[in-house]
């Protein structure tokens, strides 16, 4: 017979190398032909095979910046209702009011976030029909419908100053839902087969989290009077804290999947994100007692919790696009199963 | 609430009956068809006999009446991908199959011929795909027919007729794999998505509301949102004519039987037997796929007979169902709400009053 049996796949290779792979669409994609070498930055020379260099799952139909607006505003708004429930219960009248009003309108604005980015809007309520589990987003809706109608009612009558007993209930029921708000964000992302979002599936929750204290304290502090700002000030700090390490965690990994958080337009993102969110959390330690600090952290704060939702979103995007993301890792793990097993299972 | 997740009826954190992960015997059972139901049905495609026709494609298009769409999946518009002769791309909202064409080459180290005439080396030049018979004459008549490397020894590119380069197609019908643990069934949160009773995968229309969950889900890249509709769409095994007693539309067209739709189990002992003849022929690059009901989506309603890696034909390798982490996902969701509850009440706690 031919020599080509004892090589791995019997000496096949892809014949030409078609325009198609040679230009790609995106220039971020540098590779040659479909049997070509990636360029891979963290993972040494590995060769991978991919179909005209073609993707391999479907990029995300998700709108930008909706989605990433949502996950931003939900955030912010569900660190802010906790903050509202203990600023109201620890006696805090003007940190209360800015906090249940920040929570009240960036429920609003991500419900409205929310359902622009539906393909069919008007078909919001079939999400009320079925109440699932597997689904985050079914999920999701069940934290988001009560957690907007609470919070949207506290800070209308916040504004109207009417029932302070049902604004304090309302409140509470808030705080309830805004935790899971602010976090369940992440598993919304993470439940996907985009694998830079998957392969951080148990990290993402507290990005989000430690981005939603950081945004939701930012913004609370930069508009309440520096007298009972205190509590904002330090969930603002301690949440950029977390951000920034957890954050830290995923690019620094050594996983092919954590490429796109520092690669092109997501890099970039990233980037402006922790700069940002260290200057806020930096200048809010020591500038956060005086007014003009206290505007010009939250501002940064809430700015780099944008920008990292952002910069999270597009490094899901950026690595469907690319097909090594999915053969490299899914290879790697092939591999390791059958050096486990000491057989080939294929 | 009937049972519209493959899993949602269990979620606990143990999952003893692979509610979200690993075999199922009877997917459909458990999906709420407890009492008398059809066979799970499924299509067997052996990519060993695929002729790249696209009758399939053609078929699928016309009986669901699927708009036209380019290799990007833009809709009513002719596009060519420019790398082969597969223009349609990739399956989609409005191409639910979809034929992948691979041309390869190979360098073969043969004794090289007294006199270069072609055909001189025909005899053994690659594995012998077909060839029932035990007569030489009868293989070799077969290969040169269905064996493109036979016809190959004129080499386009130099000019020149030699043996120590062979040129082969792979085709392939590439379709949604109707999954036993389906992520786009499980993430879909109006129950748009649900399990036939044939244990097939299928959109209800008129309730898909357009989220776009199960398009990030999919780990094969199938289901897809229609852009001026707003809606998903993807193949339904054909549940319209599965209702009527008819075969699916592609598996009918099929000239060659590389489509065979059947009773999953049926289709299953059919592949079996299929591998182990092409590899006693030697065919050692055969192989199944989506046939293993212990893999990362608990084994596939339409699987595949390869003949080369699942990436070659833009397959991914091991896909594994993302709901299989959902449960340490909802823990990590859980400890970070708990986390932002306790650093919201130091804050408080660690500032002065007013």
């Amino acid at each position: 017979m031919t020599g080509g049996i004892t090589s791995p796949g019997a000496g096949w290779r892809q014949a030409d190398r078609g325009p198609a792979t040679q230009q790609p669409a995106r220039k971020r994609r540098k590779r040659g032909g479909g049997r070509g070498r990636g360029e891979v930055a963290m993972v040494d020379d590995v060769e991978f095979t991919s179909y005209y260099g073609r993707q391999i799952v479907k990029t995300p139909v998700w709108k930008s910046p909706d989605v990433p607006l949502y996950l931003f505003l939900g955030g912010a708004a569900g660190s802010s209702a906790i903050l509202g429930a203990l600023a109201d219960v620890t006696d805090r009248p003007a940190l209360t009011r800015t906090a249940r009003l920040t929570a009240g309108g960036g429920s609003i604005l991500s419900v409205v976030f929310l359902i622009h980015d539906l393909g069919r809007p008007e078909r919001f309520l079939h999400m009320l029909r079925v109440f699932k589990v597997t689904s985050p987003l079914s999920v999701g809706t069940y934290i988001l419908a009560p957690f907007s109608a609470a919070a949207g009612a506290t800070a209308a009558v916040e504004l109207l100053g009417w029932f302070p007993r049902l604004k304090r209930f309302g409140g509470a029921v808030a705080a309830v839902f805004g935790g899971p708000l602010a976090t369940y964000t992440g598993v919304l992302l993470a439940n996907t087969a985009v694998p830079s979002w998957h392969e951080f599936h148990s990290k993402l929750p507290f990005v989000f989290g430690g981005s939603a204290m950081a945004a939701g304290g930012g913004i609370c502090m930069a508009l309440t009077p520096v007298g009972e700002a205190e509590p904002a000030r330090k969930m603002a700090i301690l949440g950029a804290g977390i951000e920034l390490a957890v954050i830290r965690g995923i690019e620094g990994s050594d996983r092919i999947e954590a490429e796109p958080y520092h690669e092109g337009r997501p890099g970039k993102f990233m980037r402006a994100a922790r700069a940002c969110t260290a200057a806020g959390a930096g200048l809010a330690v020591v500038g956060g007692r005086r007014r003009w600090g206290a505007v010009a952290s939250g501002t940064l704060l809430a700015a780099g919790s944008l920008l990292t939702r952002f910069g999270v979103f597009e490094a899901g995007i950026a690595s469907t696009k690319d097909p090594k993301y999915i053969v490299i890792p899914q290879r790697a793990r092939m591999a390791a199963q059958v050096a486990d097993k000491g057989l080939w299972t294929l | 609430m009937t049972s519209i997740s493959s899993a949602s009826a269990a979620f606990t954190g143990r999952d003893p009956g692979n509610r979200l992960y690993g075999p199922v015997p009877d997917v459909t059972e458990q999906s709420g068809y407890t009492d008398e139901h059809p066979a799970r049905v499924g299509f067997f495609t052996d990519t060993s006999v695929c002729i790249g026709c696209k009758a399939c494609e053609v078929a699928c298009k016309e009986w669901n009446t699927l708009p036209m769409d380019d290799s990007h999946g833009v809709r009513d518009a002719i596009g060519l991908s420019g790398m082969s002769y597969d223009n349609t791309g990739q399956l989609g909202a409005n191409s639910w199959r979809h034929v992948a064409f691979i041309e390869q080459s190979r360098a073969v180290d043969l004794p090289m011929p007294t006199f270069g005439r072609p055909g001189d080396d025909r005899q053994g030049s690659g594995p012998s795909v077909s060839g029932c018979g035990d007569h030489d004459s009868t293989a070799k008549a077969q290969a040169s027919v269905l064996n493109v490397e036979a016809l190959s020894e004129f080499d386009p590119q130099t000019g020149q007729s030699g043996a120590d380069k062979q040129v082969r197609w792979l085709m392939s019908s590439d379709v949604c794999k109707h999954c036993t643990h389906a992520g786009c069934l499980d993430v879909c949160p109006t129950g748009a998505l649900f399990r036939t009773e044939f244990g097939t995968v299928v959109v209800q229309g008129d309730i898909c509301n357009g989220c776009g969950y199960c398009v990030a889900a999919c780990p094969y890249g199938v289901i897809d949102q229609r852009k001026d509709d707003g809606r998903v769409f993807k193949c339904t095994m054909c549940y319209d004519r599965l209702t009527d007693g008819l075969q699916p539309a592609c598996a009918t067209a099929c000239p060659t039987q590389s489509i065979q739709f059947g009773d999953l189990d049926e289709l299953q002992a059919r592949a079996d037997a299929r591998l182990a003849t092409l590899k006693d022929q030697g065919v050692e690059t055969a192989r199944l796929y989506g046939r293993d009901e212990s893999d990362g989506v608990g084994g596939v309603g339409a699987f595949f007979l390869l003949l080369d890696e699942p990436e070659v034909y833009g397959l991914p390798p091991d896909p594994i169902v993302t709901t299989r982490d959902l449960p340490a996902m909802w823990k990590a969701a859980g400890q970070a709400a708990a986390m932002m509850i306790g650093v919201a009440v130091t804050a408080i706690l660690g500032s002065r009053r007013r």
